[in-house]
């Protein structure tokens, strides 16, 4: 690990003051902590936000939910009002990581967790991620665990979140606070594609900070989910995931919100399968027909082909689980 | 693959607390080999270890001073900023209970009470810690009198070599508190962040179960 000054902020603006000359935030710390002992984060500085007033969940004035940038993992799941409006959020990180990870992670460092992709980690190898230009292992190497959505000839690491996902599905947006004021953009341009610059991973500017992510109010009743396909039970990484949030009325779905995981270069919201859903009733006929729109697009790697049936496969059980099954 | 310096580039710190001893084993090994080998330790036999003073004012990495209560003891210390909270207790305070796997979040082995949660020790840094109280698996005894959970893995026989059991025993004093031990299904999610290689899950499993049944 290389060598680091350390400064806990008091407040925002000393957190703010502190970014703007180039100090890295740490709240959790479970990510960065482990890059910077693999070298691959090597911060000059870290600024502990930890005793910044962002801990807050709360029911927004048009039904909503914003939840605190520094709301740990674990309370956020437990949350009596994150259990009851929006399940699929709770169900996804408690799907995430292991009870020890989740309370120390929170939900502004969830959202900024880098890809598990091992080639980025380990720094002998070409990863035009942590060093561009100098290529990608991953796109001939062992990519059984890669990107068959949204990736690029510089880049197919999956964004690793799960909630990530689940905020995808939702259309939550993201809270930043900056030396400009704040902002708030919409959680599906929060997070980059690769393109031809895998280094750039957020639309977040240097000295910003996020304060909140916010679900915003869905129609109600919303029945809400999360399946997570793994190669082991627990504490992994998706092969594939989908979270499905659906609003059903008069025997009709009238709103359809569904994203993947494991399978994108950040989470991958699937417009083809919400269309194909809104308007019909809930059939297991529909469930596959739908589900059959959810790899549109996909370029598997030589080790992932299997990704786009089971892609298909994870989003039609988890609409049946969430929709029932006719 | 890690390229990581062996922990031992992390200097042991200056114990306020403490009176300094001879070295051990431990710390002779550590200080010797200080930053990745460019820092040369000079008197190491018999005294204090001290650092090539220019070396040391130019390469200095830079240090915080950090009070925290460590089982229940009050401990002032001043450390690389680099330093784990695991490092802090097996290095420098001895606490070698809490045992370093992968040093990467992913077995358990480190696992510690922070403010009465669960945490990896090794993805924390001390010096985040002021004021912060961290229970250890040396901490958890009253006395002679083991905590229910000591005496269950020992009557349920929940472990083989022991290297993950203190890791094992704090995440499971954690799982109880947080109530996740309704069937041996529950107690086994929400242990997952515990590895053990000899595969003792199934009693350390009945060792959580039996503890919290009785609470």
């Amino acid at each position: 690990m290389h060598p680091f000054s350390f400064t806990k902020a008091a407040t925002t603006r000393e957190a703010l003051d502190a970014g703007r000359r180039g100090g890295r935030y740490i709240a959790g710390g479970t990510t960065l902590v482990d890059l910077m002992r693999e070298t691959v984060e090597r911060p000059e500085a870290l600024v502990d936000i930890s005793d910044l007033p962002l801990r807050e969940v709360r029911v927004t004035e048009r039904g909503g939910l914003r939840i605190g940038a520094l709301v740990s993992m674990s309370q956020t799941a437990a949350h009596p009002k994150v259990r009851s409006l929006f399940p699929v959020v709770s169900e996804a990180l408690e799907l995430s990581a292991s009870a020890q990870l989740r309370n120390m992670a929170t939900i502004g460092g969830n959202i900024m967790q880098r890809t598990r992709c091992t080639y980025f980690r380990d720094v002998t190898a070409d990863c035009n991620k942590r060093e561009p230009g100098s290529g990608c292992a991953a796109l001939h190497g062992f990519n059984r665990m890669h990107a068959i959505l949204g990736t690029s000839d510089s880049c197919v690491a999956t964004h690793a979140s799960d909630v990530a996902v689940a905020f995808a599905a939702l259309d939550a947006s993201v809270h930043l606070l900056g030396p400009d004021g704040e902002r708030r953009i919409p959680f599906a341009d929060f997070l980059l594609r690769p393109g031809n610059t895998p280094n750039r991973e957020q639309t977040i500017r240097q000295g910003e900070l996020i304060t909140a992510v916010e679900i915003p109010a869905l129609p109600r009743p919303l029945k809400s989910g999360y399946l997570k396909v793994r190669d082991r039970q627990s504490y992994e990484f998706a092969l594939t995931s989908a979270a499905v949030a659906l609003h059903v009325r008069g025997g009709v779905i009238r709103e359809a919100k569904v994203a993947a995981g494991g399978v994108g270069t950040v989470p991958w919201k699937l417009p083809a399968v919400e269309r194909a859903l809104v308007g019909e009733r809930p059939s297991d006929a529909l469930w596959t027909a739908a589900a059959e729109q959810a790899a549109q697009g996909a370029r598997p790697l030589s080790g992932n082909r299997f990704k786009v049936e089971l892609l298909k496969r994870t989003v039609e059980r988890q609409l049946r689980i969430v929709g029932g099954t006719k | 693959m890690s390229t990581e310096l062996p922990e031992s580039s992390v200097p042991p710190p200056t114990a306020v607390d403490e009176p300094s001893s001879a070295p051990t084993r431990r710390t002779f090994i550590a200080t010797t080999t200080a930053v990745g080998g460019v820092v040369v330790a000079s008197g190491a036999i018999g005294g204090t270890l001290l650092f090539d003073d220019e070396v040391a004012a130019a390469e200095a990495p830079p240090e915080s001073r950090v009070s925290l209560t460590v089982n229940g003891t009050r401990r002032t210390v001043t450390v690389d900023n680099r330093t784990s909270l695991l490092d802090l207790l097996r290095e420098h305070f001895g606490l070698t209970g809490s045992k370093k796997g992968c040093n990467a979040g992913a077995c358990g082995a480190c696992t510690v009470l922070v403010d009465g949660r669960r945490v990896n020790s090794c993805l924390t840094l001390a010096v985040r810690l002021e004021g912060a109280e961290v229970t250890t698996i040396e901490g958890l005894a009253d006395g002679d009198e083991l905590h229910p959970l000591q005496q269950a893995f020992i009557d349920e026989d929940a472990f083989q070599c022991g290297y993950c059991t203190p890791g094992q025993i704090m995440s499971g004093v954690g799982c109880i508190q947080e109530g996740h031990t309704g069937s041996p299904e529950e107690i086994r999610e929400w242990m997952s962040g515990n590895i053990c290689r000899c595969g003792c899950y199934v009693k350390i499993v009945r060792a959580v179960e039996q503890t919290a049944g009785r609470k």
